[in-house]
C-alpha cells in the first residue's frame, strides 16, 4: 500500500509540472503582454502611465527574463503560494480571489457527493428492473440529462424557482454575507443556496454514472456465481448487494478521474450564469480582459483540484481492489 | 439470424426420420438411393450463403438494424445534414432579414382548421400595442389577418452556399403577410430561419472538430500503440494530462486568445479546431489499446518479416481491422464537441455574429428576463438536445455493431 501510495504521487508531480507548463503557454499566447497594451491604452486616452509602478511589477515577475525563467519566477510563485498579478483588479491574485477558491472546491465536492447519493439506488434500481417501464423511463430522463446543455437548465431553473417559491436562486449565499468572514450563518446560508447549482451541475454526470452503474451490475448479474447463488436460495436483497454490487463498485469510484473534470467544467458555465461567487465568472472575466495571469491562475487551481480528486479517487480504488494496490511495478 | 439458426437445425437425415415414424417395426437396413455426394454437410442453403459470405459491412448494417433507436436517430441526423445542404431553400426569411415592425413577436400558429373546416394552411397576423406602463411589446393573434401561406414560392433574396443567386423557398409568408413560426428576436429576425442556417455551422463544427481529433488520434495513438515501451509511456502521460484538465474553461483560454481581428470564418477554423485538438485523446486512447493487441496477431508479424514499414503496417493492416471502432468511438465524441461549441458561444467566447450557431442564438438567451418574456428565443436549444442525444444513440447502436463477428 505504501508503495503504491508513493508511486502515485511521484506520478501526480510530472503531471503537475507538465499542466503548469501548458497553463504558462496559454498564458503567454496573446500576442504582447499585458503591460505594453496597458500602456498604449492609458496613452490614447491622454493619461501619464504610472511608469515607476509598471516597472515595479515588471521586475516582481520577471517581465523582462526569458520565457523559461519566466516560467520557473510563475511555478516557484505558485508552490510560495503566490498567484501573480492581477492587472484588471490591480491587486495581488490571492487577494481578488478572496473565498471563491473555497467556494468553487465546496461545489465541486457537494457535486460530486451530490451525483453518487443519486446515481447508486437509481443506478441499481433501473439495473434490477431491467426493461421495466421506469427503467425505460429513467434511461430517458437520463439521456435527455446528458443532453442538455447546464446553463440553460440553470436559467431554467432560477426562473421557476423565482416564480413558484419567490426566492432569488442567483448566487451562493445571502447577498449580507458577502465579502463578510465565515461565522455559522452565512455557512448556513451556503448550505441553503448550493442545491440549486449542484443539481444543475450535477445532471450531466449523474446521468452517465447512472447508466454507468447499470451497465457494469447488468453485466455481473448475468454471471453464473449470482444464479449460484440463488439457486441455493440467498435473500435476493442478500445476493445483490453481497457480491455484484461490490464488484461494479470499482469502476463507480475510479469514475471520479472522469467526473471531475466534467464536473469542474460545468461548474464554470452554470455558475457564470447563476452568478455564482465561484472561480467560473471570475476566469470567463480574466479571459476576456486577458488578464492572464489571474486566468492562468484559476486555470491551475482547477486542474489542481481534478488531479488531487483522481489520486483520491485511486487510492479508496487502492483500498478497495487489492488488484491495483499490489500491480505497481509489475505492469507497466 | 434467427431464421438461419433455425434452418440449420431443421435438415435432419432421412433416416432418423425413417426411424422415429417406424419406431414399432425392427430397423431394416436402408440405402438412400441419392448419388453419395461427400459435401453435403458443408452445403449451405441460400439465406445461410448469405449470412456467411456477407462481407463485414453488409454484417455490421444487419447488426445495426437491431438497434432500432440507433437507426432512428441514424435517419434524424441523416435529414439534419440534408438540412445544412438546403437552409437557403428550406429557410422561409434570410439569415438576416429584419423586420423592424415585429420585434420579439411570439410564435404563430400554423392553422388548418378555419370554422370547423379543413382550410389551407394559415397563420393569424398580428394585433400590436405598445404596453406603455410595462415598455413591452405586445402581440396577440389577430383572427381577422387571415394570411395563407404560399409553398414553392417566391420571397427573400439569398445567395445558394454564397455562390448562387436565387429567392425560391419551400413555404413563404402570405404577400404582405409573415410566417414566424418560432417567433422573432431583438431585431426582428425569424427564429427558426436563424435555427435553420445555424445548424450549418452547429453540425460542421463537430464534423470539422472531429476530424481533427481523428487525424491527431491514429497518428498519437498509432504510435503509442506499435511502438510501445517508453513513447507509449510518455504519451500516456501526456494524455493522463490533457484529460484531467476541465475542458470547458481549456477551451475557455484557448478561444479568448484567438485574435479579435481574425475574420469569421477563421475564428470559425480556430474553434473546431481547439475542439478537435482537447478531444483527440479518447480516440488515441482506442487507437493504442486496439493496436497493442492487434500487432501481436500473426499477419501482423507476417507483415513485419517481409519488411513492411511501420507506417505501412499501421495503415494498411492493423488500421483497417478497427476502422468500425473508430469511427464508433468518434460518433460519440461529436455531442461533446456540439455542446462545447453551445457553451463556449453561450458564454460569447466562441463564434460570434455574423457566424450564426445555436450557440450565438442561444447568446441572446442569457438573461433571465428573455426566459420570462420570451421564451421562444431559448428554442434553439431543440435542435441541439435532439442532435447530441442522436447522436450518443447513434454511436452506442455503432459501437455495438463494430464488431459483428464477436
Amino acid at each position: 500500500m505504501l508503495g503504491y501510495l508513493v508511486h502515485r504521487i511521484l506520478i501526480m508531480i510530472p503531471t503537475l509540472i507538465a499542466i503548469s507548463i501548458l497553463i504558462f503557454i496559454i498564458i503567454h499566447l496573446p500576442p504582447g503582454d499585458y503591460f505594453s497594451t496597458y500602456i498604449a491604452e492609458l496613452q490614447s486616452q491622454g493619461e501619464g502611465a504610472n511608469l515607476a509602478k509598471i516597472a515595479f511589477l515588471k521586475a516582481q515577475y520577471g517581465f523582462d527574463l526569458p520565457l523559461w525563467e519566466q516560467y520557473l519566477y510563475w511555478a516557484l510563485g505558485l508552490l510560495q503560494g503566490d498567484m501573480g498579478y492581477s492587472f484588471l483588479y490591480d491587486l495581488p491574485v490571492n487577494k481578488v480571489v478572496g473565498d471563491r477558491l473555497l467556494l468553487t472546491f465546496l461545489v465541486s465536492f457537494t457535486t460530486i457527493l451530490f451525483t453518487y447519493i443519486v446515481a447508486f439506488p437509481i443506478g441499481i434500481y433501473s439495473a434490477t428492473h431491467q426493461y421495466s417501464p421506469s427503467d425505460y423511463l429513467l434511461t430517458f430522463v437520463g439521456f435527455l440529462g446528458l443532453a442538455t446543455p447546464s446553463f440553460l437548465l440553470a436559467l431554467v431553473l432560477i426562473y421557476l424557482a423565482n416564480v413558484y417559491f419567490g426566492i432569488s436562486v442567483g448566487g451562493l449565499m445571502d447577498p449580507i454575507y458577502m465579502d463578510k468572514p465565515w461565522t455559522w450563518p452565512k455557512a448556513l446560508s451556503v448550505f441553503a443556496h448550493i442545491w440549486i447549482p449542484v443539481a444543475v451541475i450535477g445532471t450531466a454526470g449523474t446521468a452517465a454514472m447512472i447508466r454507468r452503474l447499470r451497465a457494469n451490475l447488468l453485466d455481473e448479474l448475468q454471471k453464473q456465481y449470482v444464479v449460484t447463488a440463488r439457486a441455493k436460495g440467498l435473500h435476493p436483497m442478500k445476493v445483490l448487494f453481497k457480491y455484484p454490487l461490490r464488484m461494479s463498485l470499482n469502476p463507480f469510484i475510479s469514475d471520479i478521474g472522469s467526473l471531475l473534470p466534467h464536473v469542474i467544467s460545468g461548474a464554470a458555465v452554470v455558475s457564470i450564469v447563476m452568478s455564482l461567487p465561484t472561480t467560473g465568472p471570475m476566469l470567463l472575466e480574466a479571459l476576456r480582459s486577458q488578464d492572464m495571469y489571474l486566468a492562468g491562475s484559476f486555470l491551475m487551481f482547477m486542474a489542481f483540484l481534478t488531479v488531487i480528486g483522481v489520486f483520491l479517487s485511486d487510492l479508496a480504488l487502492a483500498v478497495l481492489d487489492p488488484r491495483i494496490r499490489l500491480q505497481v511495478g509489475r505492469s507497466q | 439470424m434467427s431464421e438461419i439458426g433455425l434452418t440449420t437445425g431443421a435438415a435432419p437425415p432421412e433416416r432418423a426420420r425413417n426411424a422415429t415414424s417406424e419406431s414399432s417395426v425392427p430397423l431394416s437396413h436402408y440405402v438412400s438411393p441419392k448419388p453419395f455426394d461427400p459435401y453435403a454437410v458443408d452445403a449451405m442453403t441460400a439465406a445461410q450463403e448469405r449470412f456467411y459470405r456477407a462481407p463485414p459491412l453488409l454484417l455490421m448494417w444487419w447488426r445495426l438494424q437491431r438497434h432500432r433507436v440507433a437507426v432512428v436517430s441514424g435517419a434524424l441526423l441523416l435529414a439534419f445534414y440534408v438540412i445544412i445542404l438546403f437552409c437557403e431553400f428550406l429557410a422561409p426569411y434570410g439569415l438576416d432579414s429584419r423586420h423592424v415592425d415585429f420585434i420579439y413577436a411570439p410564435p404563430q400558429r400554423l392553422r388548418v382548421i378555419d370554422n370547423g373546416s379543413l382550410a389551407w394552411p394559415y397563420v393569424n397576423g398580428y394585433r400590436y400595442r405598445l404596453d406603455m406602463t410595462n415598455l413591452r411589446r405586445v402581440y396577440t393573434p389577430d383572427p381577422d389577418k387571415h394570411q395563407r401561406i404560399r409553398f414553392f414560392c417566391r420571397a427573400d433574396e439569398y445567395h445558394y452556399w454564397g455562390l448562387i443567386p436565387g429567392n425560391f423557398h419551400l413555404f413563404c409568408p402570405a404577400e404582405g403577410g409573415q410566417v414566424f413560426f418560432l417567433g422573432t428576436d431583438r431585431l426582428g429576425r425569424d427564429v427558426l430561419s436563424r435555427i435553420i442556417y445555424g445548424a450549418r455551422i452547429s453540425l460542421t463544427v463537430g464534423l470539422i472538430g472531429v476530424s481533427v481529433s481523428f487525424a491527431l488520434g491514429i497518428i498519437i495513438g498509432g504510435i503509442a500503440g506499435y511502438y510501445g515501451g517508453w513513447t507509449d509511456m510518455f504519451i500516456q502521460r501526456a494524455i493522463e494530462v490533457i484529460q484531467s484538465f476541465p475542458h470547458i474553461p481549456l477551451w475557455m483560454a484557448l478561444s479568448a486568445v484567438l485574435p479579435v481581428t481574425w475574420s469569421p470564418i477563421l475564428v470559425y477554423f480556430g474553434i473546431t479546431i481547439i475542439l478537435g485538438m482537447i478531444e483527440w485523446t479518447h480516440l488515441a486512447r482506442a487507437v493504442r489499446s486496439k493496436l497493442l493487441s492487434l500487432r501481436e496477431e500473426d499477419f501482423c508479424t507476417a507483415a513485419v518479416l517481409m519488411g513492411a514499414s511501420p507506417a505501412r503496417i499501421i495503415g494498411r493492416h492493423l488500421l483497417p481491422s478497427f476502422m468500425s471502432h473508430l469511427i464508433a468511438s468518434a460518433t460519440l465524441v461529436i455531442p461533446g464537441m456540439i455542446l462545447g461549441e453551445t457553451a463556449l458561444s453561450f458564454l460569447g467566447l466562441g463564434l460570434r455574429p455574423p457566424i450564426t450557431s445555436w450557440g450565438v442564438l442561444l447568446n441572446e438567451a442569457q438573461n433571465i428576463s428573455v426566459v420570462a418574456l420570451y421564451p421562444w428565443l431559448m428554442l434553439p436549444v431543440i435542435p441541439v438536445i435532439l442532435t447530441v442525444l442522436a447522436f450518443n444513440f447513434l454511436g452506442d447502436g455503432l459501437r455495438d455493431a463494430a464488431d459483428p463477428y464477436h
